[in-house]
């Protein structure tokens, strides 16, 4: 009697009702293969879309740029109003002001991080600190250049310089180096800290030995990824470094980084053929950073 | 209250426990464990998941110190000497009572260096002294014939197998007096888990050997001593329930829980 359908409601099980109710459920299947049709088409275009943007803003910067760079640009002294020429010391600026920024950030995002996640119980204290390391990390760069400019530039004395935008920049890759460092050391498994704490080693032996070296890869990813972010950063070194064309030598020097002089040429629109040129370099010098943090990580794994 | 079958008096014993407990936090993991380890002997604990006995194991050497909120009574001694009185150094004491866990654990470093690691730890500087003790202890643990002209490769690029018996003489290295081994056996192929019970074998003279085993086959052949934990009700602390001769504990066990468990009625 049960399946037939004409039994009685009463008279079906509640298995046999539940059967009957999935066999007359009124999804067809034609409908359903549309509506996975259409939502794959929806997720693809979304996913294209994002390819695109790259693809078109490389190509507009490629096409713009690159008949403008020659070794006469690249290593060559800016000319007439800073206008024409060579960039060469901005390209020596931006580099600087870069590795100084790291020296400043390494040891200190690093300390920080083994501090987190290693050493401090975990709690309220340890939350508060994360918080507000993420919370430094979302502080607009503009205000970051201001704040910036009023410790460095004044209050510490150090003026329009290379260490003063070393410094600001240090406060922006703090926060993304620390909190890559203690992913990183996280990511180090416990039984391999085990190990070597069964040997009889302490804890700052197998923090030295062990675990940073373990997470040496994961941590110099995070120290990289840092240097490309700041090395396209503008409104930070705007403030602290100063724009005068100089091809510095000693951390007090001031001078101009790329992306201002990129700024300034597109901002009076003297020459945008050199603005182009500047830009397109500035992202070769960003993209050889990304596909070094890349080939870190890879190899770490 | 625990039974006990010719268990081994505390003078030939290597590790004593008396009236031990243990707690994560507010959880009472293990309650009243009394038992001596016999010196170059090796001791089986076994029981269903939760017993408790990797517990215990790790209160041997005071790994359990690493966790935070755990605490301990009662007393446990190692050559007569109390293992958690005031002024022992933990770290000292891990050297002594070396540990092998269940998933080989090498360090992301050459097989030299990973068995050089605990040496170093100890100010051993000599390459010629590091030499002599790498090959020593790769030889005792019956992996030099596989890896002497390899010494330099990754230890994580070895099979599990022998990424096991590498870490034995990671530990073996630093000359320990006592080997715990958390279910050496239970992430590593047969053939090797059969190299791993050789090597316990040839170790055994020299060394008090105490491994934790799933495996009651294993336990039966390789160990001298078993002991039996179990927690009867969850949430309750486990203890032990059975001490003794594994012949006798495997043969006759007193305790009807010991009896149910080897006989796989339950766990």
């Amino acid at each position: 009697m049960a399946g037939t359908g004409s039994a009685p409601e009463t008279q079906l099980t509640s298995r046999e009702r539940i059967k009957r109710a999935l066999a007359n459920g009124k999804t067809g299947r034609i409908s359903k293969d549309a509506a996975n049709a259409v939502m794959l088409g929806v997720f693809r275009c979304a996913a294209y879309i994002t390819t695109l943007v790259l693809v078109a803003i490389i190509a507009y910067v490629v096409i713009n740029g690159a008949p403008h760079i020659s070794p006469d640009f690249i290593f060559g002294w800016p000319q007439g109003v800073n206008a024409e020429g060579g960039i060469w010391p901005t390209i020596v600026s931006t580099l600087y002001v870069t590795a100084l920024a790291m020296l400043i950030c390494t040891p200190i995002a690093v300390l920080a991080a083994v501090y987190l996640a290693e050493y401090a119980k975990q709690g309220r204290l340890v939350e508060t600190i994360r918080y507000a390391a993420d919370t430094l990390a979302s502080v607009p760069s503009i205000v970051m250049g201001l704040f910036g400019y009023a410790l460095f530039v004044e209050a510490m004395g150090l003026g329009l310089s290379m260490v003063s935008a070393a410094c600001a920049l240090a406060l922006l890759m703090l926060p993304i180096v620390m909190r890559t460092t203690e992913e990183a050391i996280r990511a180090v498994p416990r039984y391999i800290r085990w190990g070597a704490y069964g040997l009889g080693a302490t804890k700052w032996q197998v923090v030295s030995k062990i675990v940073l070296p373990s997470a040496f890869g994961r941590i110099a990813t995070g120290i990289v990824l840092a240097i490309g972010r700041a090395i396209g950063e503008t409104a930070v070194v705007l403030y602290t470094m100063g724009q005068a064309i100089n091809l510095p030598i000693s951390p007090l020097d001031s001078g101009r980084p790329m992306t201002v002089h990129l700024y300034l040429l597109a901002n009076d629109g003297i020459n945008m053929n050199a603005a182009y040129g500047t830009a397109l370099l500035l992202m070769l010098i960003i993209l050889a950073f990304n596909l070094f943090a890349r080939y870190l990580s890879r190899k770490s794994r | 209250m625990s039974v006990y079958q010719n268990a081994p008096a505390p003078e030939v014993s290597a590790i004593t426990a008396a009236n031990f407990d243990f707690w994560y936090g507010d959880f009472h993991a293990l309650t009243d464990v009394n038992l001596n380890i016999a010196k170059n002997k090796i001791t089986a604990f076994i029981g269903p998941s939760g017993c408790g006995k990797s517990t215990f194991l790790r209160c041997m050497n005071r790994m359990n110190d690493l966790i935070e909120g755990t605490r301990c009574e009662g007393v446990m001694t190692l050559d007569g000497a109390d293992i958690y009185a005031e002024g022992v150094d933990p770290v000292d004491l891990r050297r002594r009572v070396g540990m092998i866990f269940q998933q080989p654990n090498p360090f992301p470093k050459s097989i030299y260096e990973n068995v050089a690691f605990g040496p170093r730890l100890q100010g051993v500087t000599s390459k010629s002294d590091l030499d002599d003790i790498v090959e020593e202890s790769l030889k005792r643990a019956n992996l030099w014939k596989e890896v002497s002209n390899q010494l330099s490769k990754d230890g994580l690029a070895l099979s599990g197998g022998q990424q096991q018996r590498l870490c034995i003489a990671r530990v073996l290295a630093v000359q320990p007096d006592v080997l715990l081994m958390d279910e050496p056996c239970s992430a590593i192929d047969p053939t090797s888990v059969q190299k791993v019970e050789d090597l316990m074998a040839e170790l055994a003279p020299e060394m008090t050997i105490i491994i934790v085993t799933h495996n009651m086959q294993q336990a039966a052949r390789i160990s001298d001593c078993t002991a039996f934990f179990l927690q009867e009700v969850a949430g309750e602390p486990a203890t032990l329930i059975e001490y003794g001769q594994t012949d006798a504990l495997f043969t006759s066990p007193i305790d009807k829980r010991t009896e149910d468990y080897i006989t796989g009625r339950f766990g």
